[in-house]
């Protein structure tokens, strides 16, 4: 059952990616874009990532690509969009380039080891929970790397109001 | 007349005196290098600054000369009274060590060098009080008296040095300066062209010297007169190829500098100097550097029998090639030329056949009677220049230089005159000077040794020497005058400064010859002073050659002792001058303007058998052909364009190419990223 | 539920598409977008080998959405200073640093 459901979003978020680079409007490409992320997020629950779907959606879905609507909308890039679709020979060879590099992927991942079959995330989050069990040792072990991507955070904010600022 | 034999008593006298004292200690021997080089540096520094001081120019230049002439003679009397003296090397400073080479500032003191000390000493202070009178009005006086001061002090170095090196610094020296005196009147391009002429063709010479030395080096490790003769008959096999190859590239350096086939066309153009540098290093001096050589590396020239014979063939070749050529030329000092060139060929004769101290005896009288002949050419010239300028005519040096613009002039010149005749007996071989005796000692050594074929040439070459002088001192003194009678009233004889030079010079013509009498002559008392004096000199080589060859003969080859032979030659000599001056003393000659070209033989002569043209044709413009291509097709195509040019402009151009990657554009970029990836991706998957 | 081969596989398609997305298009923020579309498949990846290798799969995940996020800011200011001086998104105008 759960297999189907895989296949069914894993489908879904495939034909709306390849939407997303096809549309010549950026709004359409944006709301693709939406799309494939929720799509990921069904899988992520599928894969006992809860709180991680969870974080998908609010911060991925809810606030980045807010974010592109937002400079999309203030472009005002809606309506009169240059024609910006290429011909079809160089999709072809695009096209060409991606699937070469989906060869190299797979054969890459085909010629490593085979990982040993034992589920650790079950027994880890059904001692602590679904969000404990992320947050625990993300606040423990992980305490540096927490605090300096809050850092980063701040920097990226105090970045982005400098950079966008009008110069009066 | 007492000049000889009292050099030899005195000798004798400190022999005896001196046997006790057993060694010889050279008397103040760096002095006789180092006088000239300062008389040098001060006539430099007055040329350069104040050129009209003259009088401490007139003082100076000959001055140095004449203190070095006293210390050479000094030594020369004290080693003359030590017996059988050994050579003394006193070493200033280490001038090069590298590794096994050791080559010092050091002057070997001997026999053999301090008689070419002596001569060249003597002669050039002669000369350099006669050059007091000749270049009086010339505005280089002080230039070339320091020239001329600069040329004795590496002359001196040359004879002296105590290995090869040094008297190579000294060979090279001496080039130098006849470059700078040759075309001492450079602003005139004959006669820079004749400097440049002289110093190319000797630089040719300098390959085969350095040639040697290096060669000398590699076999024997040493450089040093004392080490080289006495490790080269061991470290040398007898005539083995080795050997002989080191004597014939030192021979080639001879042909250069002293001017035999075939590097001997500088020479008759150096005649464009001035007449004291034709005396002093065309007749005296510098053109023996090579006969020199030869005696000093005599060792070396008895290991190989082969180069002597070259050495010998070669000298007699040119001494009557050259003979032939002086009996048509009718420049005054081309004749003498041409004789210096005929006369070197005797001392190599003489040096080839293995008879060294006969070498050097003719080089010794020769320097007196040849410098005197150009002494007496110049004075000839200088009065016929003053009287050709002063009545309005054509005053150039081919004009006053032309014998057939002369004639009669004993009356004018008389010292000269006079002077003339006792250098033209004594270049002859008359009896009783110095010619004579040098000259015919040749003569009977080249028989004596069994060199039938060079002994006839020696002496055809005699005969033709008494012939072209007699045609000289005719063309020049007797006969009607052909200057013009305006011109006549202007002739002058020369001032007392060059005639005391010239009456000098004419002493010595006479009596140099007697401090070597044989005793096979007859009538007169033995006086074999300078065998006895130069044989510790030459005994190692002398020794070799008797070992290898054997003694030489008491017979000449168409039988006759040594004295017989004697008296013929002179009495040739004389029938020889009495004939030619009988035919031409009345012949006309026509002034030269009006002289046709001498045509036929007497042309090919005339043209000095075309041989410089032959050499322009053969050598110098082929060589410039590929001058002009190494500078055009090699220097400024290859090196310059596509070498240099070449890889800047393919730099440029690969940088121009790289450039177009930086297209500014993003799209390009990602490009090149995701390949730049799929490619590291396939290297680390496949 | 061991769905790994089949979500590496999604994965690498989605990333694929992604970079096929970089290459073709030529509008800036489409560009952008599709490089949200790659770090998104690679936190698939990392999602879905966490099952096998532990939770640290799901922390690095966290950072990687805030690094998208601080990024996505950044990005987007750069863009929008750039649109006020060419009037426009098209990256075949952003030529200053061309030869």
């Amino acid at each position: 059952m759960s297999q189907l459901v895989f296949y069914l979003f894993a489908v879904l978020a495939v034909a709306s990616s390849v939407l997303m680079i096809t549309r010549k409007n950026p709004v359409y490409s944006a709301m693709f874009l939406v799309l494939t992320l929720f799509s990921l997020a069904a899988i992520y629950v599928l894969l006992n990532a809860h709180f991680l779907a969870a974080l998908q959606v609010v911060v991925y879905a809810g606030a980045i690509m807010v974010l592109f609507l937002f400079v999309i909308m203030l472009l005002n890039l809606g309506h009169d969009v240059e024609p910006d679709v290429r011909p079809l020979i160089a999709w072809v060879f695009g096209g060409g380039l991606g699937l070469v590099l989906l060869a190299e992927v797979v054969v890459a991942l085909r010629s490593t080891e085979a990982v040993a079959d034992i589920d650790l995330l079950s027994v880890w989050f059904q001692e602590k929970g679904a969000v404990a069990g992320v947050a625990e040792p993300l606040f423990r072990t992980q305490l540096v790397a927490v605090e300096v991507a809050g850092l980063l955070l701040l920097v990226a904010m105090v970045g982005a109001v400098v950079l966008a600022k009008r110069k009066s | 007349m007492v000049g000889g034999p009292l050099i030899g008593l005195l000798g004798t006298v400190l022999q005896e005196g001196a046997e006790h004292a057993g060694e010889f200690v050279p008397f103040l021997p760096a002095w006789m290098i180092l006088l000239p080089f300062i008389g040098f540096v001060i006539n430099g520094l007055v040329a350069y600054t104040a050129p009209e001081r003259r009088k401490l120019v007139s003082v100076v230049g000959p001055g140095v000369l004449g203190l070095a002439f006293l210390i050479a003679a000094i030594n020369l009397v004290l080693i003359a009274g030590v017996h059988d003296a050994e050579p003394v090397v006193r070493s200033y400073w280490t001038w090069i060590q590298v590794g096994q080479l050791r080559i010092d500032a050091a002057l070997q003191i001997d026999q053999l060098s301090l008689i070419m000390a002596l001569v060249v000493t003597c002669v050039s202070f002669i000369i350099h009080i006669y050059s007091i009178g000749y270049m009086g009005e010339d505005p280089g006086y002080a230039r070339f008296f320091a020239y001329l001061n600069l040329f004795v002090f590496f002359m001196l170095v040359l004879v002296l040095a105590a290995n090869f090196p040094l008297m190579f610094v000294g060979w090279e020296g001496v080039g130098l300066c006849s470059y700078l005196l040759i075309g001492f009147w450079f602003t005139q391009p004959a006669k820079a062209e004749a400097g440049q002429k002289a110093f190319i063709v000797n630089r040719i010479g300098d390959f085969g010297f350095l040639v040697a030395m290096f060669m000398l080096f590699a076999y024997l490790g040493t450089l040093d007169y004392q080490s080289v003769f006495a490790l080269a008959p061991s470290g040398f096999a007898y005539g083995g190829a080795a050997v002989t190859v080191i004597t014939l590239f030192l021979f080639l350096g001879c042909t250069g500098k002293s001017a035999q086939i075939p590097l001997y066309v500088w020479l008759p153009d150096a005649m464009h100097g001035p007449t004291p540098v034709s005396a002093l290093i065309h007749a005296a001096t510098m053109v023996t550097a090579g006969v020199y050589l030869v005696a000093r590396s005599s060792v070396l020239f008895a290991l190989a029998p082969l180069s002597m014979n070259v050495v010998a063939i070669i000298g007699g070749v040119t001494a009557l090639f050259a003979g032939t050529i002086a009996i048509q030329q009718y420049d005054i000092k081309r004749v003498i030329a041409y004789s210096t060139i005929s006369q070197l060929g005797y001392m190599f004769l003489a040096v080839g056949v293995g008879a060294f101290t006969a070498g050097i005896f003719h080089l010794g009288t020769h320097a007196f009677f040849k410098a005197l002949l150009f002494l007496a050419s110049g004075a000839a010239i200088h009065a016929m220049h003053h009287a050709l300028h002063h009545a309005g005519e054509d005053a150039s040096e081919d004009a006053s230089q032309d014998m057939r613009n002369m004639g009669g002039l004993r009356s004018y010149v008389p010292t000269t005159f006079r002077t003339a005749w006792i250098a033209s007996l004594a270049l002859a071989g008359v009896f009783p000077l110095a010619g004579f005796f040098s000259k015919d000692e040749i003569i009977w050594s080249v028989g004596a040794r069994g060199q039938t074929a060079l002994w006839i040439v020696a002496v055809i070459t005699a005969l033709l020497t008494a012939g072209y002088i007699t045609r000289w001192l005719v063309m020049v003194f007797y006969g009607q005058s052909r200057v013009s009678d305006k011109a006549r009233q202007y002739l002058h004889a020369a001032p007392w400064v060059m005639a005391g030079a010239l009456v000098v010079l004419a002493l010595g013509s006479v009596v140099t010859g007697w401090i070597n009498v044989p005793e096979a002559l007859p009538l007169l008392p033995e006086f074999t002073w300078l065998h006895h004096f130069l044989h510790p000199a030459f005994a190692q080589a002398e020794h070799i050659i008797v070992e290898h060859v054997g003694e030489a003969a008491h017979v000449a080859p168409f039988g006759g002792g040594e004295g017989t032979w004697a008296i013929a030659s002179t009495v040739a000599a004389v029938l020889v001058i009495a004939v030619v001056f009988q035919a031409l003393k009345d012949k006309k000659y026509l002034p030269a303007s009006e002289s046709a070209e001498p045509t036929g033989i007497a042309g090919l002569l005339y043209h000095k058998y075309y041989v410089d043209e032959l050499y322009d044709l053969v050598i110098v413009r082929p060589f410039k052909r590929l001058c002009v291509f190494s500078w055009r097709f090699i220097d400024q195509g290859i090196i310059d364009g596509a070498l240099v040019n070449g890889s800047a402009y393919a730099t440029r151009f690969g940088g121009w190419v790289l450039s177009r990657f930086q297209t500014g554009y993003i799209g390009t970029y990602v490009l090149v990223i995701v390949l730049g990836v799929l490619i590291i991706l396939g290297a680390v998957t496949l | 539920m061991t769905m790994l081969e089949e979500s590496l596989a999604l994965s690498g398609v989605l990333f694929s598409v992604g970079v096929v997305g970089v290459l073709m298009r030529r509008n800036a923020i489409v560009m952008f977008m599709s490089i949200e579309l790659m770090l998104n498949a690679v936190n698939l990846s990392f999602v879905a080998l966490s099952r096998n290798v532990g939770i640290e799969g799901q922390l690095f995940v966290m950072f990687v959405m805030t690094v998208a996020a601080a990024e996505a800011a950044i990005g987007l200011a750069i863009i929008i200073s750039i649109f006020r001086h060419y009037e426009s998104v098209d990256i075949r105008k952003f030529r200053l640093l061309r030869w």
